[in-house]
């Protein structure tokens, strides 16, 4: 290889090196004001945004149908539908409030030992001692008790607004699965500080579980088919014939791991099926009775 | 006057179930669901006068015309971008809930009582607010139904509400005139049982699970002396006595209210709902009038409670109602 190659002059500002020379290093690290301007255009912008970030109506879809935590929304949507007085926005506040549940609830489970006596104490440590501990505690409890709230009345409104009916039947059925984890959520929750509120709660709360009929010892039919304390329905809820241990830990299970697991998987179907049943329900226009096919009765039509 | 009584001389008491921190969601439900409740029914009012209005329009005009309550302008267009004009509404609710939250958390603490204790009964031993209801209605059935059958009720109840409302009308609007059976029986069940169970229970339950008026004093010394009945009791026939004849009395009494609500129901769906009675299959109608009559039995069995003294209607060897 000649030294001579490329256009360089001997000498003087803007002259290369031979390759692998210190003053070709030089040379290049002359480049670096000139790679940072307009980072727009650069390959790492370009690697991580598909697309400019301008209003065109293009760029404005894309901004969704690119992105993996917006392309569950359409690109565009009825004009009326963004309407508040419409939705309430409780369903988007319940999952906005899951999601913080679970990210409080990551952070809870640091500092949670679930085992009798411990647990009680590790209360007192968030409470007292870990740096926003207390505050984390808190907002565990309150969105819990919200997203109870915001589901009801989430129910509400679609019953109202008449959003269960076709094609939109099965993802209330599915609604009503996430209304009822939601509260065995709050519900196995409510056990783990260990203290008397919970623990007379969770106690009230399966003695229920004894009455069971067929399955409970202490429900209609329940003694005649060989049911005792210590093979029903009860026991197997608590693992045991008392709150104790065992229940505790199987509060601590079914709270943190199996339930929001199986919300989670109704909570995809939930959101898939509202766009793959047309998106949200409304406002729609208005229907007359005289307008549905045989909707009147035939002395009336 | 009860509010005269010594007993209620200050709101100590009332204060104290309000400002529970553990309370404080029902409170805010309780100013939630009347506000939502008006707010549907405003929006519900405004559809049904559209409706009035093209209603006695001739078909062909009534089509032309704009459907919705919403303003609606020439030009505009049908859709919008979801970014920016549903995102940025899902923004700002995130924010002023997450703002809302912190203060909330900041400003109140989290309830924490003693160790559990097994031999240190809590009384009142209360069930968190939402569950309420629930034992509330232990009161009335024993607790398998209470418990168990109703609750269980309750979640099928509410799944197959889509396959029995044959209504095509008021498909994703807010109308009280299309929908008067529907709406009216959901309100029912979620209004007027469910939520006044919770009250019932947060507010007017104290020690023992007694009635106390909101305000009143929880006296932990209070004797309720009221003898409770069972209504073949009333009528001569005691289990201890006579099983079969009880049984035989409460069977007949309890078959007799199921017989006369599904008349009665029956005679009013036909009259007041002949479009949907029409549509409907057996299995259908069979249904809600189930659900209808189930629900209507625990108003039932409150008023006997509360103001016949009496426990069980139907006593059985194995299970009482």
């Amino acid at each position: 290889m000649s030294v001579t190659e490329g256009p360089t002059k001997t000498g003087g500002k803007g002259e290369k090196g031979p390759p692998g020379s210190l003053k070709e290093l030089v040379e290049k690290s002359r480049e670096v004001p000139d790679l940072l301007k307009k980072p727009k255009e650069k390959q790492l912008w370009k690697s991580v945004f598909r697309h400019k970030l301008d209003g065109s109506p293009r760029n404005r879809s894309l901004a969704v149908l690119t992105n993996v935590f917006l392309h569950l929304h359409p690109a565009r949507i009825n004009r009326d539908a963004v309407k508040y007085a419409f939705t309430w926005g409780m369903g988007g506040i319940t999952f906005l409030l899951f999601v913080n549940l679970t990210l409080t609830g990551i952070f809870l489970m640091f500092y949670y030992h679930p085992s009798k006596g411990q647990a009680f104490m590790d209360i007192l440590y968030l409470t007292h001692d870990v740096p926003f501990g207390n505050l984390l505690r808190n907002m565990h409890r309150w969105a819990a008790h919200a997203m109870v709230l915001t589901v009801w009345l989430h129910m509400f409104r679609v019953f109202l607004t008449g959003s269960y009916k076709k094609p939109r039947e099965f993802n209330w059925v599915v609604g009503i699965i996430l209304l009822v984890l939601t509260l065995l959520l709050s519900f196995t929750g409510y056990l783990l500080p260990d203290d008397q509120l919970g623990f007379w709660a969770v106690t009230v709360g399966t003695n229920m579980a004894r009455a069971t009929p067929l399955l409970g010892h202490e429900g209609p039919f329940g003694a005649e088919l060989g049911f005792t304390a210590f093979n029903d329905v009860r026991f197997a809820l608590l693992g045991g014939s008392i709150v104790d241990a065992n229940a505790l830990l199987r509060a601590y299970v079914w709270h943190c791991i199996a339930i929001p697991v199986i919300a989670t998987v109704f909570m995809i179907v939930h959101f898939w099926r509202i766009r793959k049943d047309g998106g949200i329900s409304g406002p729609a226009g208005v229907v007359l009775p005289r307008e549905v096919k045989g909707w009147l009765p035939k002395d009336k039509r | 006057m009860i509010l005269a009584d010594p007993m209620f001389a200050d709101g100590a008491q009332l204060w104290e179930i309000v400002s529970l921190p553990d309370n404080i969601p029902i409170v805010i439900l309780l100013v939630l669901v009347p506000f939502y409740t008006w707010y549907a029914l405003r929006q519900a009012k405004q559809n049904d006068k559209l409706i009035d209005e093209l209603q006695v329009l001739d078909a062909k005009e009534a089509k032309t015309k704009h459907r919705k309550v919403q303003s609606h302008q020439k030009g505009w267009d049908e859709q919008v971008h979801v970014w920016p004009y549903l995102l940025r509404i899902e923004f700002l609710v995130a924010l002023i809930v997450t703002v809302i939250l912190i203060v909330w958390s900041i400003v109140l603490d989290a309830p924490l009582e003693e160790p559990a204790n097994p031999n240190l009964t809590m009384n009142p031993s209360k069930a968190p607010w939402y569950f309420l209801g629930l034992q509330e209605m232990l009161v009335y059935f024993d607790p398998w139904i209470a418990g168990v059958v109703m609750p269980s009720l309750i979640v099928f109840g509410l799944i197959i509400v889509p396959y029995c409302d044959v209504n095509p009308l008021g498909n994703g609007y807010y109308t009280w005139k299309q929908r008067k059976f529907s709406i009216g029986t959901f309100s029912f069940g979620f209004l007027g049982l469910w939520c006044v169970m919770i009250i019932i229970g947060v507010f007017i339950r104290g020690p023992g699970w007694m009635w106390f008026w909101p305000g009143e004093f929880w006296d932990h010394h209070r004797i309720d002396n009221e003898t409770f009945r069972h209504l073949p009791e009333l009528l001569g026939f005691t289990q201890k006595e006579s099983p079969i004849s009880t049984a035989l009395v409460g069977l007949i009494v309890l078959g007799g209210f199921v017989a006369v609500t599904s008349a009665l129901f029956h005679r009013f769906f036909t009259k007041a709902k002949p479009e949907a009675y029409a549509k409907m299959n057996i299995i259908q109608y069979a249904t809600v009038q189930f659900f209808v009559i189930t629900m209507i039995s625990l108003p039932v069995k409150m008023v006997l409670w509360h103001m016949f003294k009496i426990k069980y209607v139907l006593q059985l060897p194995w299970f009482n109602i």
